[in-house]
């Protein structure tokens, strides 16, 4: 049986506490949410922090405030709580359909939507084992000192494989971090940098606490996510899309995330900008849909050929604005994701 | 890896409501609600395929909803509600899912069968008449090797008309 | 082609004719051990916890290949916590499951030949600890260059792998001829080439491998194991730990998963009984998801080269085959592996004439071995594509170009294999008939395709894996005043049902309840020896062992009530428990006063009966591999959309036909037969076992690509169709109440079954699995720029092949002998026989 190492178990109150604990520990201390991410990088002594700080018994954690001016979202909200509750539909349909859609029924129950968007960028020849790892002498990312993915790169290239993060991203959602010194807010756009190790600008003391989303009053939104299987399976690549689109149908304002084809996910800003002032036409789509798949740079450290990934970036891009069009795209859906939902 | 000997740690201690009945147990901290139910509470029941969140094998019910045992601190346990598969018939009668599983062949090695059987009991809890879409759903986190999954929709179906007729039968 | 020297009597033939009155036979039941199952009561290896129990971690070698200086263990038996450390020098003895390749050792001793080998084992009192501890274990290794395939292994006879084989790193070599496919070739109006890759894939049980062995009271050593080999872990254990057999017992547990994968005995079952021994403690392992990877025994990855001979009518003329196969880097059941790549290629279809030339070689990853299917679905997979691209060029229909060549029952092959029952064309006719295959085959949109295929497998295999004269099973039954019985048997529950077999057998002869009935199985001191549960015979096997020994009982019950009845004994019925006057049901006994009656009257009530499998036909070196006292058959047609945008392939719906002879309990045979389809999907469309070399100027790596269930793609609930399932039954006089396997044969046609399809959907050849979208959509490219629609392997490596054994078919006036074996005496000289599962 896998045995996670040993650890100093801290479970705070309140926020003030949580934060100075994280001051007083800095890095050695990690914050545990729902435990799916970190619990198994423990056990594989991918993560083996001195201390765990549990976040359950902090009750603004959980909170859920929705108003007309927008949304906040408590950074310990299960996935299961995003995806069941009917709140987050029209405008905010990706996020719903993101949280609906990582790894498995079990885990959406735990996993929270902080613990998501912090999700440890990932890598076959990261997620593994110590002994397997110890069999390719490590990497960069742990214990090692050559990227195997690229192995002249100075740089991890480990994969960002959050769901929700390219839809809220999609969404113009905000974060706030709190620290024993004062809280800060920053947009999700600006939260993650290129780096498979460095991939997130929140400081060890700082606590991902919230989730801001302004009113989606007008905006329509999508995910779409490729794996190998019906469920379990990280993405390969995800596409997720927002748009407000006029009553003649000119696209004011849109907004195209690609994810798990990078160490962070990528806003498609060049795709989105070509969208802007222009109906969702056939070749709007498709000239969006290119832009979008030339930022895709998958590389070979997840499941499927990356060359294929690569190929496909462009189809799914093209599916989330024809979704945003108004089409029917439940065939592709079912095809893709071989489950039909009432979130499709 | 820790150097730390294991030998040097205190074991934490807690009270937890398994199967509907209170349970002290002492454990060493580092372990999952998994470890201390097989390990310290003798309730092998709850199996284990990856400990890794990869195979559903471990799914428990924790204050009434399907969660992985394997990634789960007993320490965040205390004071919840933890029902496994050595909870799940009552009065001594099996479940009704537990008799359409080993009536219609939805256990075969039977060793990802406690997982699924609590998961279903959840779904069925929430949801007395779940389509098969919706089995499918529910149970699309627990991987069964042996059955290819249909006979255990059809299992999950058949409780579900026979808790239905029960309902119906009752004053 | 009948065979007239049909010796085979089977003990079922009195109650195949009084099957009208079947009770229990043929009636979809709860499972005997379904209670167990679903109360989480039934005890798997990992659930057992004793008084002092001790905890065992393996460190396996991080090298594919190297030579071990030095181990250094002191500051690992410093830890705290920790009892014992083991290493090689320990366990030197050589062990394996075949007696012709004994190349394993519980601790390697000198050279790690995969990255998972394990070279030392620490024993403390928590696992954690002992995991702790590996960590402290230096080991000095020199490490040796690396072969990760064939190819490489062909081209590299140095290093060796190992120091035994037919040269180089050949581990095995085989070359047969039945007739001169030549002749057949020339014959020919059509011949076809074709080369396909069979990519390697593992079992993947949710139960990880799990051992704990005990020094009994009176000394001996008692193991409880995830094994589906009980008596073959027995002979290891006393061979590698220089024991008296009479002084082990293994004990079976229940297998939570096995296809295959727990046929071996394993290095960890050795180390915690000499542990166990040595510490006069409890010791336990259980192995993680990743080093179960590394115990693998999985399906092979093969190479294969089809050369097929066809008149225009679809009549084979000749089939040439020859496989490459990946080994890994043991023997374990490689051997039988190599002969079977080969051997049931004639079951299926008549062809006339065959030649099979294989090659195993050895590689420096985990050992391949025997899954589901064993060695068959690689060939299976080349000739059913092959035989879709016959139908097409000559323009037949694929169903019915199969329904021309079915072989006949009760024929020996040409390669001497001595069929049973066939109902291949039913299950042909069933599936086209419920699949709508006519309306659908080349007419449905662009897009959606169906696919057919077919296949045979055996129902137990004729020979044991070490030579011997003894019966394949025996059964010993224990009649209780109370109105009790109890089964002894070897045979091993992995979760297909073996324990509802034995019991419903015995139930429906003895006219009692399943539930009546005890079991007391996989216990090698408690239950005369059944071979294991491999190769699907335990059915047919330990069925008919029970069969015989129910029988006996029945006769001497009869015997105690037709006296005090007054009746002729065959008047008398056993049935609702009770044994009664045929002509007057009301005059009878109960069961129980039934057994006391006979217990007056010959004392203690116990019976005995055993199987032993006709002798084969198949007399010439090699010919031990294949023989079964009969073979099931399976027709498939899957139904595919293949999305030509992303290449993107979804199963909407599959039809199953299998040929059962008689379903014992429908419930769990339509359980096997959707289980397999389930597997064959997985095998089809995302399982692979695959290895990473890293760049060789930077690291002698090479490692399983990603050793977990999360990247290994065992098919979800989200990922399995609808299944439709049709038994065709007509009992086989050769197996209990007729009946024939299930747990592997249904796997077989699914996966040439999708490539058929995909091909009918979007027109492009996928000739390896598992066919993906990234294979599919190149395959796409192909077509679009007008080349050969297809992607697969291009050509067959050059192999240096040792002559043939010529054995002429029995057409040809064959023995069963090959004509130009020198070193073989005629008629037999056994020992020289390969012997396999």
């Amino acid at each position: 049986m896998m045995r996670l190492p040993l650890f100093e178990f801290r479970a705070p109150q309140t926020l003030a506490e949580a934060a100075r604990i994280l001051d007083g520990e800095g890095s050695q201390a990690m914050p545990l949410a729902g435990g799916t991410d970190l619990l198994p990088n423990m056990k594989r002594r991918q993560q083996v922090p001195k201390t765990l700080m549990s976040l359950n018994r902090i009750p603004e954690l959980h909170q859920i405030d929705l108003s007309d001016a927008g949304t906040r979202l408590g950074a310990c909200t299960t996935l299961s709580e995003i995806a069941a509750d009917p709140c987050f539909r029209n405008g905010l349909t990706a996020l719903a359909q993101a949280a609906s859609c990582v790894a498995t029924p079990q885990i959406r129950n735990m996993a929270t939507l902080g613990g998501n968007l912090c999700l440890d960028t990932r890598c076959n020849y990261y997620d593994q084992n110590y002994e397997w790892r110890k069999s390719i002498g490590f990497c960069l990312k742990k214990d090692g000192d050559t990227c195997w993915v690229a192995p002249g790169s100075p740089k991890c290239m480990a994969v960002s494989s959050t769901d929700t993060a390219p839809a809220l991203m999609a969404l113009g959602a905000r974060v706030r971090l709190a620290s024993r010194s004062g809280e800060r807010e920053v947009p999700l756009t600006e939260l993650y940098q290129n780096d498979g190790i460095h991939y997130i600008k929140r400081q060890p003391n700082e606590l991902l606490t919230q989730v801001i989303l302004d009113s989606s009053h007008g905006w329509k939104s999508t995910y779409w996510k490729l794996r190998r299987r019906g469920s379990f399976d990280f993405p390969v690549l995800s596409v997720a899309a927002a748009a407000r689109i006029s009553a003649n149908g000119v696209v004011e304002d849109a907004r195209i995330v690609v994810g798990s084809v990078a160490c962070l996910p990528l806003l498609a800003a060049e795709a989105s900008k070509s969208l802007r002032g222009r109906p969702l036409s056939q070749d709007s789509i498709a000239e969006a849909a290119t832009l979008a798949a030339r930022i895709a740079k998958p590389l070979d450290n997840t499941d499927f050929d990356m060359t294929w990934r690569k190929r496909v970036t462009a189809e799914f891009a093209t599916y989330a604005l024809r979704e945003l069009r108004g089409e029917d795209m439940r065939g592709e859906r079912l095809l893709l994701r071989r489950h039909s939902s009432s979130l499709y | 890896m820790a150097t730390l000997p294991i030998e040097s740690q205190k074991t934490a201690q807690i009270r937890f409501a398994l199967n509907g009945e209170e349970v002290d147990v002492s454990f060493a901290p580092y372990k999952t609600l998994l470890e201390v139910l097989r390990e310290d509470l003798g309730h092998t029941g709850t199996k284990h395929g990856c400990e890794l969140g990869e195979c559903g094998a471990c799914a428990v019910l924790l204050d009434g909803k399907p969660v992985l045992s394997c990634l789960v601190l007993a320490l965040e346990c205390r004071g919840r509600q933890v029902l496994t598969v050595e909870g799940l018939s009552v009065d001594g009668r099996l479940h009704p899912l537990q008799d359409t599983f080993a009536d219609l062949g939805a256990a075969q090695c039977g060793y990802c069968t406690p997982g699924i059987l609590v998961t279903a009991k959840a779904l069925l809890d929430a949801n007395p008449h779940p389509s098969r879409d919706q089995i499918r759903e529910a149970l699309s986190g627990n991987l069964c090797r042996c059955t290819g999954y249909l006979q255990i929709f059809e299992a999950v179906e058949a409780a579900m008309v026979r808790m239905a007729e029960k309902e119906e039968g009752a004053p | 082609m009948s065979d007239p020297e049909e010796k085979s009597k089977s003990p079922v033939t009195d109650s195949l004719s009084n099957r009208e009155g079947l009770r229990v036979i043929g009636v979809p039941r709860r499972r005997v051990d379904g209670r167990a199952k679903v109360t989480g009561q039934t005890r798997f290896a990992d659930d057992i916890f004793l008084p002092r129990i001790a905890h065992c971690k393996l460190l396996r070698s991080p090298h594919p290949h190297a030579r071990i200086r030095k181990i250094d263990a002191l500051r690992a038996l410093a830890h705290p916590g920790v009892y014992l450390m083991l290493t090689g020098k320990d366990l030197p003895i050589q062990y394996g499951i075949l007696p012709v390749s004994q190349d394993e050792q519980a601790l390697c001793v000198d050279h790690v030949r995969h990255v998972g080998d394990p070279v030392a084992a620490v024993v403390a009192r928590e696992e954690l600890t002992a995991c702790e501890a590996l960590d402290l274990i230096d080991v000095d290794y020199e490490i040796l260059p690396t072969i990760s395939n064939p190819k490489e292994a062909l081209a590299t006879p140095e290093p060796r792998i190992h120091e035994y084989g037919e040269e180089g790193n050949i581990h095995k070599q085989v070359a047969l001829e039945f007739g001169n496919v030549e002749q057949g070739f020339a014959e020919a109006d059509e011949i076809f080439e074709d080369t396909f890759f069979y990519q390697g894939n593992t079992h993947l049980p949710i139960e990880q491998h799990a051992s704990v062995a005990i020094k009994d009271p009176d000394g001996k050593l008692t193991i409880w194991s995830s094994t589906q080999t009980p008596h073959y872990l027995h002979r290891a254990l006393a061979k590698v730990l220089e024991m008296p057999p009479a002084h082990i017992r293994v004990i079976a547990t229940p297998n939570g998963g096995g296809f295959g994968g727990k046929s071996d005995p394993f290095n960890h079952e050795i180390v915690v009984a000499k542990a166990a021994l040595l510490l006069d403690r409890p010791v336990k392992i259980c192995l993680t998801r990743e080093e179960v990877f590394y115990c693998h025994r999985g399906r092979h990855p093969v190479l294969m080269k089809f050369k097929t001979g066809v008149k225009k009518n679809g009549t084979i003329t000749g089939v040439h085959l020859q496989t490459l196969i990946d080994g890994g880097a043991y023997g374990s059941y490689g051997v039988a592996s190599t002969y079977y790549a080969g051997a049931l290629q004639t079951t299926t279809y008549h062809i006339p004439r065959y030649r099979y030339e294989g090659c195993r070689t050895f590689t420096n990853k985990p050992p391949c071995g025997p899954k589901r299917g064993h060695g068959t679905p690689q060939p299976r997979f080349g000739q059913e594509v092959q035989l879709d691209k016959i139908a097409e060029k000559l323009q037949l229909d694929p169903g019915d170009l199969r329904l021309r060549i079915v072989e006949a029952p009760n024929t020996v092959t040409a390669n001497f294999l001595r069929l049973g029952t066939v109902n291949l064309t039913e299950c042909i006719r069933r599936v086209v008939k419920a699949s709508d295959w006519k309306n659908k085959f080349r007419k449905l949109p662009e897009g959606r395709g169906v696919g057919i295929a077919c296949s045979a497998y055996l129902t137990g295999a004729g020979l044991p894996i070490y030579w011997n004269k003894m019966p394949h099973s025996g059964v010993q039954l224990k009649f209780d005043r109370g109105g009790g019985v109890s089964i002894f048997c070897g045979a091993t529950e992995i979760g297909q049902g073996s324990d509802d077999v034995l019991a419903s057998i015995v139930a429906e002869v003895l006219g009692i309840d399943p539930f009546d009935v005890r079991l007391f199985t996989g216990d090698t001191d408690l239950g005369p020896v059944d071979l294991g549960s491999y190769s699907s015979r335990v059915t047919l096997m330990a069925g008919n062992a029970a069969l015989q020994a129910a029988e006996r009982g029945k006769a001497l019950l009869a015997e105690a009530v037709a006296l005090k009845l007054d009746l002729p004994k065959e008047r008398l019925r056993f049935a609702d428990k009770r044994i009664f006057d045929s002509a007057a049901p009301e005059k009878g006994v109960s069961f129980a006063e039934a057994i006391s009656l006979a217990e007056a009257r010959f004392g203690t009530i116990g019976t005995v009966g055993s199987y032993t499998p006709p002798k084969s036909p198949a007399l010439y070196k090699g010919g031990g591999v294949g023989p079964s006292p009969t073979y099931s058959y399976s027709a498939a047609v899957v139904e595919v959309e293949v999305h030509s945008a992303t290449g993107w392939v979804h199963v909407p719906k599959v039809w199953i036909a299998h040929d059962i002879g008689r379903a014992l309990n429908p419930t769990l045979v339509r359980g096997q037969v959707e289980g397999s389809v389930y597997m064959g999907l997985g095998e089809a469309l995302m399982e692979e076992q695959e290895f990473r070399r890293l760049p060789k100027r930077l690291s002698h790596a090479l490692v399983h690509k990603f050793p977990s269930l999360l990247e290994y793609k065992s098919p979800t609930s989200l990922d399995m169709p609808e299944v439709v399932t049709e038994l065709v039954e007509d009992p086989d006089p050769r197996g209990p109440f007729g009946a024939k396997e299930v747990g592997q044969g249904p796997l077989l046609p699914i996966m040439p079954a999708v490539a058929n399809a995909v091909y009918d959907a979007v027109g492009v050849r996928i000739d390896e699995v598992p066919i993906t979208p990234d294979k599919i959509m190149k395959a796409l490219a192909e077509k679009k720029a007008g080349r050969n629609p297809r992607y697969g392997p291009d050509h067959f490596p050059h192999v240096h092949w040792p002559e043939a054994l010529r054995v002429p078919p029995p057409w040809e006036g064959g023995d069963g002998n090959a004509i130009n074996d020198v070193h073989r005496e005629k008629p037999r000289a056994m020992k020289e026989k390969v012997l396999a599962p």
